[in-house]
């Protein structure tokens, strides 16, 4: 086995940083296995922005309903003590600084804490933003999962980001296949490395200077 | 005694004209409300706004409008998905315009135009390009910007029940932006799973007041987005 985490083992181990009651919104892709790592004794209620709160696992083809679905669009069930809402209401939570914790997935992050993850910005690519801008501005802390790079090897822990951004100046700590990486006023700091990863490694995939573990 | 039901969807849409912008509910599959739809396309109305959080999926509902030509603009927060073909085609080949408005600016702007406020701020967008050309000013010491309200013609949404003076129910998450629209729009259209006599809607179970609607037309057993592409189907 190679050395670092695996993507249950990054989200396993964001879900370790978001306290006991927390409000939680989870986006498409990676951050969405953070539900399925709930430290023993905590509980996070979760956010959907399409309009509720209390969102439980995938249903079984019976319990499917054609009207519970998530922001993903993917059909969900609802916990005991959901409610649901309109848009309005939901991004009042969000915007109004409600939640309390945001993970998401992104192209690029940048050491003064931006965050590009809606568009390459490519011409003739088709823009789609979804709640992604509202997120990134009003929840308040906001974790990012992703793989240190790209699949060709590009370094997704940048300097400055070179893709549209999504908000400036928003993340507050990274969970990678390598490290978990803290972002401050000094920029990039490792909190923990990931088995059999040396800092050397990490600074060597990071696209800018990365402070070693204190 | 006040009854705002009509008879059929055909009957409920026949006045929308060519040049209208109209509010359609539903987020992705859930929520849409397929039967209005497909009567504005059997009715024809070309040169529609649309405004929508998506685009469609399939060759169904919002999508079959979009495909059969009867829409200029969209104005909507995530054009494409992984179903949807008609709306990539129509923007590559620049035969159709996007208005990109962020979900939370988009439902806002809504319920703005409902509520008779016509711009606000929002941090939503500020440092982006999303922002370029918008008024931004500072308080408490950060940033906003400017947006404005978005009203529309019609609206047309799907509810669970409604009542004959048009008090609406919805069922789970179908309800997203459709109180917004109903409250956005000078003319609301709803399609009700269910219409039954006054008092029988709890009035503490009320979601969207029957002063935001118009129109209300019975449609039993719905048709959901998600079966007609699963079974292959497309409209007209």
């Amino acid at each position: 086995m190679s050395a670092g985490w695996t993507r249950e083992q990054m989200a396993a181990r964001a879900a370790q940083d978001i306290p006991d009651g927390s409000y939680v919104n989870l986006g498409i892709g990676i951050p969405e296995l953070v539900a399925k790592f709930v430290p023993e004794g905590r509980e996070f209620i979760y956010h959907t922005e399409n309009g509720m709160l209390g969102m439980g696992p995938p249903p079984s083809e019976d319990e499917r309903d054609l009207d519970l679905m998530n922001a993903g669009k993917k059909y969900v069930t609802a916990l005991p003590g959901a409610a649901y809402f309109h848009h309005a209401d939901s991004f009042s939570m969000i915007r109004g600084g409600h939640i309390d914790v945001c993970v998401l997935g992104t192209m690029q992050v940048a050491a003064n804490g931006d965050i590009a993850n809606w568009s390459t910005g490519a011409p003739g690519a088709i823009p789609a933003v979804g709640g992604a801008m509202d997120l990134v501005q009003g929840v308040k802390n906001i974790f990012v999962i992703t793989e240190h790079t790209t699949k060709t090897g590009e370094p997704k822990l940048v300097e400055r980001c070179t893709y549209p951004l999504t908000g400036p100046g928003v993340v507050s700590r990274i969970y990678t296949n390598l490290a978990v990486v803290d972002v401050g006023p000094g920029g990039f700091r490792v909190l923990e490395l990931a088995p059999g990863v040396t800092f050397e490694e990490v600074e060597k995939q990071t696209g800018a200077p990365i402070l070693p573990p204190e | 005694m006040i009854d705002k039901r009509c008879e059929s969807v055909a009957q409920a849409v026949a006045d929308i004209p060519d040049g209208a912008t109209v509010m359609i509910g539903g987020f992705g599959a859930s929520g849409s409300p397929i039967e209005l739809i497909h009567a504005l396309i059997d009715h024809g109305a070309r040169d529609l706004t649309v405004i929508n959080n998506n685009t469609g999926n399939g060759e169904v509902g919002l999508a079959a409008l979009i495909g059969n030509g009867q829409v200029r603009k969209m104005i909507c927060s995530f054009p494409r998905s992984s179903q949807s073909r008609v709306f990539p085609e129509l923007y590559k080949e620049g035969r159709i315009e996007l208005e990109l408005v962020p979900q939370g600016t988009l439902a806002e702007r809504i319920r703005a135009a409902g509520a008779g406020i016509p711009a606000f701020f929002t941090p939503t967008t500020v440092g982006t390009v999303l922002a370029e050309g918008k008024e931004v000013r500072e308080f408490d010491g950060r940033p906003y910007v400017m947006e404005p309200w978005l009203k529309a013609d019609f609206a047309l949404v799907k509810c669970e029940m409604a009542d004959l003076v048009g008090n609406l129910t919805y069922n789970k998450t179908a309800r997203n932006f459709a109180p917004l629209m109903c409250m956005a729009a000078a003319t609301t259209i709803v399609q009700a799973r269910k219409v039954v006599p006054p008092g029988d809607i709890d009035p503490e179970h009320v979601i969207t007041p029957g002063i935001f609607v118009n129109r209300v037309v019975e449609v039993t057993d719905p048709v959901h987005e998600d079966v007609l592409i699963a079974a292959g189907r497309s409209y007209p």
